[in-house]
């Protein structure tokens, strides 16, 4: 049973990042008309900001939590203004393919200077150790990976939701035309989105940091399994995103305990299953 | 919605003769170049991506769907073909069928999983469904993981020409692109390529027509897909190997770029890109994992520039269709 456990919580750490990810993607998507390739390689970027605040800087894992997110969130703001924003009004494939470069970029670029293995990251001190639950062995990193990724989609599903600031980006998603007629700047709109949403896939890259160490190429796979977890969610609810994210991370841990040849397979498995028995995806409206 | 590339009225009878020419100029170019002193591997290699690159085009470029998992019909029909030849020891030209067969009978399954969803769905969906397949070759006995098939022995075509002979090998790779391209070319310009581009233009429209639009779009898929496998099997006689790398994402991405860099829903610019990127792998195979960046900054420059691709732009100067 101890094993089983461990890997229901592995499967919950891996739900919270796809989560998060699917989150990012699905807010990106509502307000820009854009699927973004290039969100596994901000996902590394997240972390490698976190490893360069602590061994350029000396900035310590509390404060990479606060201060890589903005600075990943800032570069993802000027590739809206620079590039996505000329995009308006084309196809939707070409944000596909232009964020698609963008991600070949980031990831040839980091690649060439760091090689394709991992750089550690430490656990912060006041996360190490363990605590037993009784019936298993809790580290406490995970235990707080997994409840602050939640308290984070639940944040920005509030934000989304619930505010003020959440009623414009949804009105402005609907009909960016017409908000703009009640004097809201929505272009700016547009860039802190996409902002936000590369903050929180940049928030997932330092969470992971300490777990899965840093690499180049960490988020190039990761991205395609989030697309899968789209694709069962679908894009149309905040909530379904969120709940999709952690579902399938648990049965993906479930499964590497059961069924270990299926663990890297089980989720575009499901997609299959999905898009069968109902197209739309689980949450979505029709496209 | 916005058209993915020039509106375009079906082909007057001057615009086939205007391709007609660039073709036979295209095939006579190709047929000297074993005596030209250029490498023909290399030649062969591109004129394989080339097919692969045309066959994805007759999806994106007449269809409108962006797949990015083409890898996975060239992929697999590389492995089929090399089980065949190598394993069973068949001839080549059934080593060819078992190869077609297999992507064919993919694309059918693929094809009618993904085409229930439109536009960026539909990528996402082809995409998760190459890597589910990347991961199924990785784990499967007959491919060899990470080692490939290797050694593939190439054989005599019909029991009359030796493959081993690197000019005989090149002439069946050229026949067999110009085969492949001429194909293509004729479902472009058949009704039914007629249709697809109607649905491309406008769907909803199409279908108030009383066009079975799904149909058409799950044959223009089965097409590419089976084509594609064409051009994988081929691939397994040059390269003479079938490894991981042709099924992996990677791969799917460089077909984009290909047909993206020489003009999507153009009738060369598959061919013209093909070998562009062929050729920059080529020649920049030193700078290591800068490639990959270079390729990055040509998808970027393509979409914000450049969306014509090489052929597009001059057809449009021309105004021809090419």
């Amino acid at each position: 049973m101890q094993a089983l456990y461990a890997q229901l919580l592995v499967g919950l750490i891996n739900g919270s990042f796809y989560a998060l990810l699917s989150l990012g993607l699905a807010v990106i998507f509502g307000m820009l008309n854009i699927i973004n390739f290039a969100h596994g390689a901000v996902y590394m970027m997240g972390a490698f900001a976190a490893y360069f605040l602590l061994n350029l800087g000396g900035i310590n894992y509390w404060w990479a939590l606060l201060l890589a997110p903005i600075i990943v969130g800032i570069f993802g703001m000027i590739l809206e203004r620079t590039m996505l924003q000329w995009l308006t009004g084309l196809d939707h494939l070409y944000g596909l393919l232009l964020t698609f470069g963008i991600a070949l970029i980031v990831q040839g670029v980091f690649q060439n200077y760091f090689g394709s293995s991992g750089l550690p990251y430490a656990i912060p001190d006041q996360l190490k150790g363990g605590m037993n639950l009784g019936f298993m062995f809790l580290p406490v990193y995970r235990g707080w990976v997994v409840i602050f990724s939640l308290v984070v989609c639940i944040a920005t599903w509030f934000l989304i939701e619930k505010t003020r600031l959440g009623a414009y980006l949804r009105a402005a998603t609907e009909n960016p035309t017409l908000v703009r007629a009640f004097g809201v700047n929505v272009p700016r709109m547009i860039t802190l989105t996409y902002g936000l949403g590369v903050g929180l896939a940049a928030l997932a890259g330092v969470l992971s940091a300490p777990i899965n160490q840093v690499r180049p190429l960490m988020g190039a796979d990761l991205i395609i399994v989030v697309f899968a977890v789209v694709v069962i969610g679908g894009m149309g609810s905040i909530m379904g995103s969120i709940i999709t994210g952690f579902a399938l991370g648990v049965i993906e841990g479930m499964t590497k305990y059961f069924y270990p040849e299926a663990s890297n397979t089980v989720v575009f498995v499901l997609m299959v299953l999905v898009l069968l028995v109902k197209p739309t995806g689980l949450t979505g409206r029709a496209a | 919605m916005t058209a993915l590339t020039d509106d375009r009225l079906p082909a007057p009878p001057r615009a086939i003769r205007d391709e007609m020419i660039v073709f036979v100029v295209m095939a006579l170019l190709l047929a000297a170049v074993p005596f030209s002193g250029i490498y023909p591997f290399f030649v062969m290699q591109a004129l394989c991506f080339a097919l692969l690159a045309c066959a994805f085009n007759l999806l994106i470029g007449y269809g409108g769907l962006l797949s990015f998992g083409h890898a996975m019909f060239m992929g697999t029909a590389g492995y089929c073909s090399a089980h065949a030849l190598k394993v069973w020891a068949l001839p080549p030209e059934l080593g060819i069928l078992v190869g077609i067969a297999a992507a064919f009978g993919l694309s059918l399954i693929t094809g009618f999983i993904s085409i229930r969803r439109q536009g960026i769905y539909f990528s996402m969906i082809t995409l998760a469904l190459s890597q589910l397949l990347y991961f199924i070759y990785l784990q499967a006995p007959f491919t060899h993981g990470e080692d490939g098939i290797q050694g593939i022995p190439q054989g005599r075509m019909f029991g009359v020409f030796d493959l081993t002979k690197p000019t005989v090998l090149y002439y069946v790779v050229l026949v067999s692109f110009l085969a492949g391209f001429l194909l293509i070319y004729r479902i472009i310009n058949s009704p039914f390529g007629e249709v697809l581009k109607a649905i491309r233009e406008n769907e909803p429209r199409a279908i108030s027509l009383g066009y079975r639009t799904d149909q058409y779009k799950f044959l223009a898929f089965v097409l590419s897909g089976t084509l594609a496998g064409f051009a994988g099997s081929l691939k397994v006689f040059v390269a003479q190997n079938a490894s991981l790398t042709d099924v992996h994402w990677s791969m799917s991405g460089e077909v984009v770029l290909m047909t993206l860099v020489g003009g999507l829903g153009t009738i060369f610019g598959p061919v013209v890109g093909a070998f562009a990127i062929i050729a920059m792998q080529q020649y920049l195979a030193s700078f290591g994992q800068w490639v990959t960046v270079i390729q990055g900054s040509i998808f970027v420059i393509c979409v914000l520039t450049f969306r014509r691709g090489v052929i597009g732009e001059i057809a449009h100067y021309l105004r021809r269709s090419l």
